[in-house]
């Protein structure tokens, strides 16, 4: 038997997969310090020059990139998939997919894009 | 003489409701935790923002402090932070049982398969806590 | 405590009715009872034309599964007193065709269970002399999940198979993954070929309500998953390696 008729669908479910991690680990600290704590003052915001010092590493920016990049394709995966059987749209899929993986693959290349260079 | 007819069943396919996922409790918190992609991709959103006006300069990133301190962004970062914290517990349970499983070919107990999930979820946590508050 | 309860049994009639409706009977309320015992209380004394699927009363036949108050489960193992002071809502399982009363089809689901071939395959001219032996570790691997009866509450539970009618499902699955994870079979390729299309293991979402209804304790949300694992390394193993098939 052939596997030509196999779904392609691993890609994407191995990226849902791993950015199922990155989301979990680290995206609930970001969303506390900079989503809340810093603008209610419950902790002290570092201000600019330290945020931006912190920018200019290397490290900081691949990390970054690398949680933006599978936080955004591990969102796409399950945003499809919510919408189609949830919000009942899958005579959608196509369009669906499309938008959704589209969408993660522009954060991404935004993502890039801002991360490359900073001075 | 009777007459006969042959049987003809006309089975009746029931359809389900668009509103499946209010019928039961298990259907609302699955869809629920599905949810929380929006506001995972949310704040992708908004850490590229603070990259971009991070990169533009002081004056632009306390745009962005002030965008932060809006009402509507509060409630939304909350029920952000809400929604991902359902994402990560359940996630945390679930994933160990089916990789643990993969390995040792024998059924673990989800509370020792995920114990190690939520040890590095806290590791993790505080190591980038203390880089974003500036200790290191 | 009243001696009596309310059973709402939903009725369909494929000559007569074009949708369903539910009829309420008045049944002794008995400590011992289980909801099938009702309905047997029902088809003896009160209304002889009402019809439901039932045979060994001790759930191993898997023949009796109903939706019992929006829940599917086993009548024989689900006790009336449970749902004191009731009423108790008995329908046929959901996502089936009904042909009448609780009685639904399942010739889609027996098809579907065909495809992947739930039998031990053997590509070599293996002919045994003697009984196969397995280590206890070997018989471990795939043994929850041979517990599967075929009731079919699995189906009736998931959205999925109720959205998608493709979707070869939760049972299907777990019994081609027990005989995957079996030591004497060799049809993991085969069966990888129908389970790695979308209306396979890709179609679930998880929602996992497939192991809670089980009345088996089988899993077959983690033999879904388990399967994408291995899908995904498949997947990744013949993109890199194109010829390295065979």
């Amino acid at each position: 038997m052939s596997s030509a008729k196999r779904s392609n669908e691993p890609i994407v479910w191995f990226l849902f997969g791993v950015g199922g991690f990155f989301a979990a680990y680290f995206l609930p600290i970001h969303i506390m310090l900079y989503g809340l704590a810093f603008p209610l003052g419950l902790a002290p915001d570092p201000g600019y020059d330290k945020t931006y010092a912190l920018l200019q590493n290397p490290l900081t920016r691949l990390y970054l990139f690398v949680l933006i990049m599978f936080c955004f394709f591990h969102a796409a995966h399950r945003m499809r998939l919510t919408l189609s059987d949830i919000l009942n749209m899958r005579h959608l899929n196509t369009i669906l997919a499309f938008v959704c993986y589209g969408g993660a693959i522009v954060g991404t290349v935004a993502a890039i894009w801002m991360l490359a260079v900073v001075h | 003489m009777p007459q006969y007819t042959t049987f003809q069943p006309k089975p009746y396919r029931p359809r389900m409701s668009a509103y499946w996922y209010l019928d039961q409790w298990h259907y609302l918190r699955y869809a629920l935790r599905e949810s929380s992609s929006f506001f995972v991709a949310y704040f992708c959103v908004i850490t590229l923002i603070q990259i971009a006006t991070l990169k533009a300069g002081p004056t632009h990133y306390a745009h962005f402090q002030a965008l932060m301190r809006c009402p509507v962004i509060i409630i939304l970062n909350a029920l952000a932070l809400a929604f991902i914290l359902l994402h990560a517990v359940t996630w945390f349970l679930l994933v160990p049982r089916v990789a643990l499983r993969q390995v040792l070919n024998r059924p673990t107990p989800d509370l020792i398969a995920s114990t190690p999930n939520f040890m590095v979820w806290f590791g993790a946590t505080l190591i980038v806590a203390l880089f974003i508050l500036g200790v290191f | 405590m009243a001696d009596t309860i309310i059973l709402e049994v939903e009725r369909f009639h494929p000559e007569r009715d074009t949708e369903p409706s539910y009829q309420s009977f008045e049944v002794p309320l008995r400590a011992d009872w289980m909801v099938l015992d009702a309905l047997n209380f029902i088809k003896d004394q009160l209304d002889g034309s009402l019809a439901f699927r039932w045979s060994c009363r001790m759930g191993i036949c898997g023949s009796c599964g109903m939706t019992i108050n929006g829940v599917p489960k086993l009548t024989c193992e689900t006790l009336l007193m449970d749902f004191a002071p009731g009423p108790v809502r008995v329908g046929p399982l959901d996502h089936f065709p009904v042909v009448k009363d609780l009685v639904v089809e399942m010739d889609d689901f027996m098809a579907k269970l065909q495809k992947v071939r739930p039998w031990i395959v053997r590509k070599d001219d293996f002919k045994p002399q003697r009984e196969f032996i397995q280590t206890p570790a070997q018989l471990e691997a795939f043994h929850q999940f041979s517990l599967c009866i075929n009731c079919t509450l699995c189906y009736a539970a998931c959205p999925v198979s109720g959205l998608d009618s493709n979707f070869i499902g939760p049972a299907a699955i777990a019994l081609a993954h027990r005989y995957n994870l079996d030591s004497r079979d060799q049809g993991q390729e085969d069966r990888l070929d129908i389970i790695s299309q979308h209306e396979g293991i890709w179609d679930c979402t998880v929602v996992g309500e497939c192991s809670t209804v089980c009345p088996k304790g089988v899993d077959p949300s983690l033999a879904i998953q388990q399967y994408k694992l291995t899908a995904t390394k498949e997947w990744f193993k013949s993109f890199l390696l194109p010829r390295g098939k065979n």
